[in-house]
């Protein structure tokens, strides 16, 4: 009997947690056929046509720039020997640590009257007529590729560090130039890696609510919270919802169906080709293209940013500013533990399975990540709305006990929205370091006398608490930097470090909203520099 | 006529290197010559590969294909063919497409019977559509080849052209590719550690050791004739033996050798197969301290006295002797190998 109720345990957990985290999800289709409101014939009819040109347009553009500065740079840094190149590799990523609308508040003030720029122009040029318009569309396409080129820099680097320098030798040993094989041969084989970083560039976009909304330019993000929340139409938060997650399946159907019938990992160890010295005009433009994506992502949005926190940080940082501070590393780090134990149990329960149709299932709760934020949180408050009017009737009738809305508007919908949304940052390091530990120590264990719960706790978890440190600092980070969830499910006068800089900035008050942004950036760089040095040990 | 390669002073060294990589190397192939080029990992033979290929930039010297200097020309426009050693297939495209990649120039009707020629050379007719992950290590193998042939390079150069292969595969595929390039009679250097392989292949041998070239010459010459112990471990176990010159004979540790040497230090290369066990007693004697079964012989290890290190490999049919027996032999004077003290 005992053996037959674990088998059951096994399934139930993976049952129980893709469940938990696909039900926000499945609710948006599930109101898909509800009566349209006057509101929506009006969105339909005057708004949906901006929206979609809009997104589809800021996409397109963010795409263009990503692939240009994540692919130059890439190529520069693996086939050329460049001064600084170490350095350079490392300042080439961490733009991923600034979130795309504290990017968008840093140009916004580098070139308004008060910002560095115009200030310069006027008092020492002279010029004082000299606009520079970025609070349109071409500005949040800038602002947003800037920070998240490192996506696509990241996976090229990695397919040209596989295979570019043989595969080039290969081609000009049969007559083709360097640039010529770089189209035919180098580019078309590291596509599908390359592709799938601008995947992350993509979905990043559409997630995207805080610069859209900050630079004024009507998108499905911004079109959900307008619905919401100043027109109270859940109705038609659901139709754009739901649109929303159509086109970013679409998009994620084209890349699986982009990668076809030919398999490009060769899964050959990095190819030892040298790379090739460059001198003079070669050497500088090899350089600037290592250099710039740097200074636009990084060092400018940097120094505006501390600059700003240089003036204003006395008058910030306070009492409540440290409570803000404490709001969002509570809010982070118990979302981190949750995913992480999550992620821990739903992976052991698949390798005690051991069966590849349970391990397709748990993969559904990768899902989430790919949702924007706002629909998840419009899921996630369909159904807590839904469960608080059922306890509150059913309280008041079996017990005659009257209530208030008791979930929504509590952390606890906050936590379980970060749990939909970053599982899968969790999930699948923890599954990769589940797969790389040998069936045999569980195994052995067992016929020492563990059962398997005895296994995971001694055996499992302390083997894999590098891969599980990991996973808590990337959930913490990406929970610190998130905005669209945070604002709409947050408990009422709860700010975050993330809420706080955007509400500032809102305002009108830069200033006051950068060492909030700073101090993002700041936390979010630490997994990104623990990152490096691990890339770095494993390379000697 | 022209020699097909010619190189000379050849020296390169890699920056932040103490040592030349290449130091003043001299090598000439001839026309529809099968050379292969070997010595110890490091030695400089893949870099010396890649210098005639193109891809590593050399300081000093000479190379010459045909008569014409490349030593500054862009590997593109070499016209030299490079079998790499992982192959460096290209993974998007087919078979076809593969070997089309060098034919750019010739115009469609030209090229597309150029691949059939070589297709057929190859025998990979039936596979022109398959990607190259769709195909056996062999396949690969060829397909590889054939990308190199299409565009008749004037030198073919094979980077250690088995390495990837297990042994059962490699002695299949060392001989169709063998057959490929006879039938092609194109001039080949070949980069392998294998003496497997530069023997069945190899018109001549070319080895480097720290990025000198040694010896060159035919299987057979360097087999007998190794100018160095280092050159005769190449080709299979060889013992070493210290000997003093004595009117009477060799001294050495396992006893007086006949043997005379213009030297009065010598050193002696011994071939399992020189050493020869007599049923009488005689002046050479070992004491078995090893015993090795090796399938289709035995392979006894002889030492002179327990404290000596120099030891002898003795191979026997049967198993004759057990550890700890005395074993006399003697040396048939023309199977020894005499090295100059000089040359170590």
């Amino acid at each position: 009997m005992a053996g037959k109720i674990r088998i059951n345990i096994k399934y139930w957990i993976i049952g129980t947690i893709v469940l938990l985290l696909c039900i926000p999800i499945f609710i948006i289709f599930s109101h898909l056929f509800g009566t349209p409101t006057e509101n929506w014939y009006h969105i339909y009819d005057n708004l949906l046509a901006d929206y979609l040109t809009n997104t589809v347009i800021i996409v397109l553009g963010v795409s263009l720039i990503t692939l240009f500065y994540g692919i130059g740079a890439a190529w520069c840094i693996t086939r050329f020997e460049l001064p600084f190149k170490n350095t350079l590799e490392w300042l080439l990523i961490l733009p991923i640590a600034i979130p795309t609308y504290i990017n968008g508040f840093a140009y916004s003030g580098l070139v308004d009257y008060a910002g560095p720029i115009r200030v310069f122009l006027r008092n020492v040029v002279g010029w004082d007529e000299i606009y520079f318009d970025i609070m349109n569309i071409y500005g949040v396409i800038w602002v947003m590729a800037t920070v998240l080129y490192p996506y696509v820099f990241l996976s090229a680097r990695t397919a040209f560090a596989r295979q570019a320098g043989r595969l080039q030798e290969a081609a000009s040993s049969l007559g083709r130039s360097k640039i010529n094989s770089f189209f035919s041969v180098v580019l078309p084989v590291a596509r599908p890696a390359i592709v799938a970083g601008l995947l992350l560039v993509v979905m990043e976009t559409l997630n995207d609510y805080g610069t859209v909304k900050y630079y004024g330019v009507p998108t499905f993000t911004t079109g959900i919270f307008r619905a919401w929340l100043s027109l109270g139409d859940l109705q038609s938060a659901i139709y754009l919802s739901s649109m929303l997650m159509s086109l970013v399946f679409s998009i994620i159907l084209l890349e699986k169906w982009q990668r076809g019938r030919a398999q490009y990992e060769s899964g050959e160890k990095n190819d030892a080709t040298p790379k090739q010295p460059l001198s003079g005009i070669k050497k500088w433009l090899a350089l600037f293209m290592c250099v710039l994506p740097v200074l636009t992502g990084l060092f400018i949005p940097l120094f505006q940013l501390l600059y700003w926190s240089y003036f204003s940080w006395t008058a910030v940082v306070d009492a409540a500013f440290m409570e803000i501070i404490y709001n969002s590393f509570y809010l982070a780090g118990f979302a981190a533990i949750i995913v992480a134990v999550l992620a821990i149990l739903l992976n052991y329960a698949v390798k005690l399975v051991r069966s590849q149709k349970w391990e397709n299932i748990a993969k559904i709760t990768m899902l989430g990540y790919s949702v924007p934020g706002a629909v998840i949180a419009v899921g996630i408050m369909i159904m807590i709305i839904g469960l608080d009017k059922y306890l509150i009737a059913l309280l008041n009738e079996t017990f005659d006990i009257k209530i208030k809305l008791l979930i929504t508007g509590s952390v606890f919908a906050l936590l379980y929205a970060y749990l939909v949304r970053y599982f899968a940052v969790g999930f699948g390091p923890m599954e990769a370091a589940f797969k790389s530990l040998p069936n045999s120590i569980g195994e052995a264990g067992r016929s020492l006398g563990s059962n398997p719960l005895r296994n995971l706790i001694r055996l499992d978890v302390p083997i894999l608490s590098k891969a599980m440190i990991g996973t808590l600092l990337l959930v913490f980070v990406d929970v610190m930097k998130e905005l669209p969830l945070t604002l709409i499910l947050r408990p009422f006068n709860f700010p975050t470090l993330a809420t706080n800089a955007f509400q500032y900035a809102n305002d009108e008050m830069l200033t006051k909203s950068a060492p909030s942004s700073l101090l993002i950036i700041l936390i979010g760089m630490i997994p990104v520099f623990l990152l490096n040095r691990l890339i770095n040990t494993n390379k000697k | 006529m022209k020699p097909a390669l010619e190189i000379s002073q050849l020296t390169k060294t890699y920056p932040n290197a103490t040592k030349p990589a290449l130091d003043q190397v001299n090598l000439q192939v001839e026309k529809g010559e099968v050379l292969a080029l070997t010595g110890e990992s490091g030695c400089g033979k893949t870099t010396l590969l890649r210098s005639i290929a193109g891809f590593e930039s050399v300081q000093s010297g000479n190379i010459r294909i045909l008569g014409e200097e490349v030593a500054d020309t862009k590997p593109e426009q070499r016209n030299v063919g490079l079998v790499f050693q992982d192959l460096a297939l290209f993974p998007h495209m087919t078979v076809e497409k593969n070997i089309a990649y060098g034919l750019k120039k010739l115009d469609k009707a030209a090229r597309k019977a150029r691949i059939e020629e070589v297709l057929q050379l190859t025998g990979l007719s039936e596979y022109t559509n398959r990607y190259p992950h769709e195909l056996s290590g062999g396949q690969k193998q060829r397909v590889a080849l054939a990308r190199a042939l299409a565009v008749k390079p004037k030198i073919l150069l094979l980077d250690e052209p088995f390495s990837n292969l297990d042994e059962l595969l490699r002695v299949k595929v060392r001989q169709e590719i063998l057959s490929i390039l006879r039938s092609s009679g194109i001039t080949t250097i070949l980069v392998t550690h294998d003496a497997q392989d530069a023997f069945n292949m190899a018109d001549r041998i070319a080895i480097l050791k720290k990025g000198e070239l040694i010896q060159v010459g035919t299987p057979e010459n360097l087999f007998l004739q190794p100018v160095s112990p280092y050159v005769a471990r190449f080709f299979g176990e060889i013992s070493l033996l210290h000997g003093t010159q004595t009117p009477e004979g060799l001294k050495t540790s396992f006893g007086l050798l006949a043997y005379a040497s213009d030297d009065s230090e010598v050193l002696l290369g011994l071939r399992p197969n020189a050493v020869q066990p007599t049923d009488t007693t005689g002046p050479l004697s070992g004491i078995v301290t090893q015993i090795t079964f090796m399938g289709a012989f035995y392979e006894y290890i002889l030492q002179a006295g327990h404290k000596d290190t120099e030891h002898l490999h003795l191979f026997r049919k049967q198993r004759d002797y057990e550890v700890g027996d005395e074993v006399y032999f003697t040396v048939s004077s023309e199977q020894v190998i005499e090295f100059k003290i000089k040359s170590m």
